[in-house]
C-alpha cells in the first residue's frame, strides 16, 4: 500500500507560547522555561568571562568592560530570573511529589481540576519571589550601603 | 428556536489535500447559524451546501467517542460539544488538532498517540492468567479503592490534551498526557499487578518527568479527567519506587464469600469460550 503523505502540524516553539486555553500555570511554565534558558546562557558567559583570568584579562573590575550600568541591570535580571526559577521550581517539586494536587475525584460538571487545588501554593511562591526580587533590588540599587 | 433568524458566521477552515496541496491553507465559508448549533452542525452545513469535499472525523455527536477533536478559535475542543455562538461572534477558525500530522483537512493522524498508549500496557496485568481469562469469581474492590482511579477511566482518547500540551509541541517523543494518565489509571487499580512493567517506559527520559505542569491538558479535557493530576501522582509513585519507599501491594484477591472462587451453584455456567 502506498504511503499516505501527511503534513507535520507540530507547533514547535510556538507551542510553548500559543495553543490551548491560557491558564495561570501556563504562564508560569513559559516563564520557568525562559528564565531557565536565561540562567543557562548567563552561566555559559560567566564561565567564559572568568576563564579569561588565565590570560590576565579581568573584565569585571572597576573601569573595565563589564563595569557599566547596563550590565548591572543585566545582573539584576539574572537575579530576578534566579529568584523566580528557584521558587517556582520548589512549587513544581512539591506538585510532582503529589503535594497540593489533591486526590482523584468523581468528575462532575463544571469540572474542578488539580490546578485550582494547587493555586494557593503558586500564589504563595510568587509572593515569596516578589519579596526576594524587591529585597534584591534594594541591594542592587546600593541602598544598603 | 424554529422561528429565530439565523446569524451568519464566517468559518475559516484549514484545508489540506495531500494529493494536491504542498501545505495547508485556509478557506472561508459563510454559515447561517442558529442558537444551539454546534460546530459539527456547521461543518455538516458546509459539506451539504457549500463544499462536499470537506473532510473531518466524527461519530457519536454527543461528546462520547472523542473523534471530532479540533482547534476551534485556537483552542482544542470537541466540535460536537461546542456551540458556535458560545465561542464565536462573526468569525470562527476551525483547524486540525496540532501536534499531530494532518492526514487531510481536519483529520489528524492519531496513530502515534495510540502507539504510545499501547507501550504503557494500558490493561489489567496479573500473573494468574487463567483466572484473568476465564474468571471463576469477583475481585473485591472497596469504593475507596475505586475512587483511586475512577476519574482517570473517563478518558475518551480524543487527543485534546496532546494538542494542548506545550511540551509535546517541541518533544515528539514525549509520551504525552493521555498515555501517562492511562498508565496511572491502571497503576492505581488494586486488581492490577503491572506497575513494574510500566515503570521503565513511564520513567524514561521522555516519560512522566518531561511534564512540567503547564496544566493545559486539564484545561482542555472535555471529560474532567485531569491528566495533569494523574501525571503528578504517577511521578510520585515513580519516585517512591526508585527510593524503595513505596508500600508493597499485592493485586487484590478474589472476593470472600459464597463461591470462594468457585462458580455459584444457582448461576448458569458461562457459554463456551469462542477465542
Amino acid at each position: 500500500m502506498a504511503e499516505i503523505k501527511r503534513h507535520d502540524n507540530r507547533l514547535g516553539l510556538w507551542g510553548w507560547l500559543g495553543g490551548g486555553r491560557w491558564g495561570l500555570e501556563r504562564y508560569a511554565y513559559i516563564l520557568h522555561r525562559v528564565t531557565g534558558l536565561g540562567i543557562l546562557l548567563y552561566f555559559l558567559i560567566h564561565i567564559f568571562v572568568t576563564n579569561l583570568r588565565f590570560r590576565g584579562i579581568y573584565l569585571w573590575v572597576e573601569g573595565s568592560f563589564f563595569d557599566k550600568p547596563i550590565f548591572k541591570v543585566g545582573e539584576y535580571l539574572v537575579f530576578v530570573a534566579f529568584a523566580y526559577h528557584a521558587l517556582n521550581g520548589i512549587r513544581l517539586v512539591l506538585v510532582e511529589l503529589g503535594v497540593a494536587v489533591g486526590k482523584p475525584i468523581e468528575p462532575v460538571y463544571p469540572y474542578k481540576t488539580s490546578l485550582t487545588v494547587q493555586r494557593p501554593l503558586l500564589i504563595v511562591m510568587m509572593l515569596l519571589a516578589a519579596i526576594v526580587v524587591a529585597a534584591g533590588g534594594y541591594e542592587f540599587l546600593g541602598l544598603t550601603r | 428556536m424554529p422561528g429565530e433568524a439565523a446569524r451568519e458566521v464566517r468559518f475559516h477552515v484549514t484545508r489540506y489535500n495531500p494529493e494536491r496541496d504542498a501545505a495547508p491553507y485556509v478557506q472561508t465559508f459563510t454559515v447561517p447559524v442558529r442558537e444551539g448549533m454546534t460546530v459539527l452542525d456547521g461543518l455538516h452545513y458546509i459539506k451539504e451546501n457549500l463544499d462536499a469535499s470537506l473532510v473531518w472525523r466524527y461519530s457519536c455527536r454527543m461528546g462520547v467517542c472523542g473523534s471530532c477533536g479540533m482547534l476551534l478559535n485556537g483552542r482544542p475542543m470537541l466540535a460536537c460539544n461546542t456551540q458556535i455562538l458560545h465561542i464565536a461572534g462573526t468569525d470562527l477558525t476551525v483547524g486540525p488538532l496540532p501536534n499531530f500530522d494532518i492526514i487531510r483537512d481536519l483529520v489528524p493522524d492519531l496513530v502515534p498517540m495510540f502507539q504510545k498508549h499501547l507501550s504503557l500496557n494500558p490493561f489489567i496485568v496479573r500473573e494468574d492468567d487463567e483466572e484473568l481469562n476465564d474468571p471463576a469469581g469477583e475481585f473485591y474492590q472497596s469504593p475507596q479503592q475505586l475512587e483511586e482511579y475512577l476519574q482517570f477511566t473517563y478518558c475518551i482518547k480524543c487527543g485534546l490534551c496532546m494538542a494542548g500540551c506545550p511540551t509535546l509541541a517541541t518533544d515528539a517523543r514525549f509520551l504525552g498526557p493521555m498515555p501517562l494518565t492511562s498508565a496511572q489509571r491502571y497503576n492505581s487499580d488494586t486488581r492490577d499487578g503491572g506497575r513494574g512493567l510500566r515503570r521503565e517506559q513511564a520513567g524514561s527520559p521522555h516519560g512522566a518527568f518531561r511534564c512540567h505542569y503547564a496544566g493545559e491538558c486539564s484545561h482542555v479535557c472535555p471529560k474532567g479527567v485531569d491528566p495533569a493530576k494523574a501525571i503528578q501522582h504517577l511521578k510520585r509513585s515513580l519516585v517512591l519506587d526508585y527510593l524503595h519507599l513505596a508500600r508493597k501491594r499485592q493485586p487484590c484477591e478474589k472476593m470472600h464469600g459464597p463461591g470462594q472462587g468457585q462458580p455459584l451453584a444457582n448461576i448458569a455456567a458461562p457459554p463456551a469460550r469462542t477465542v
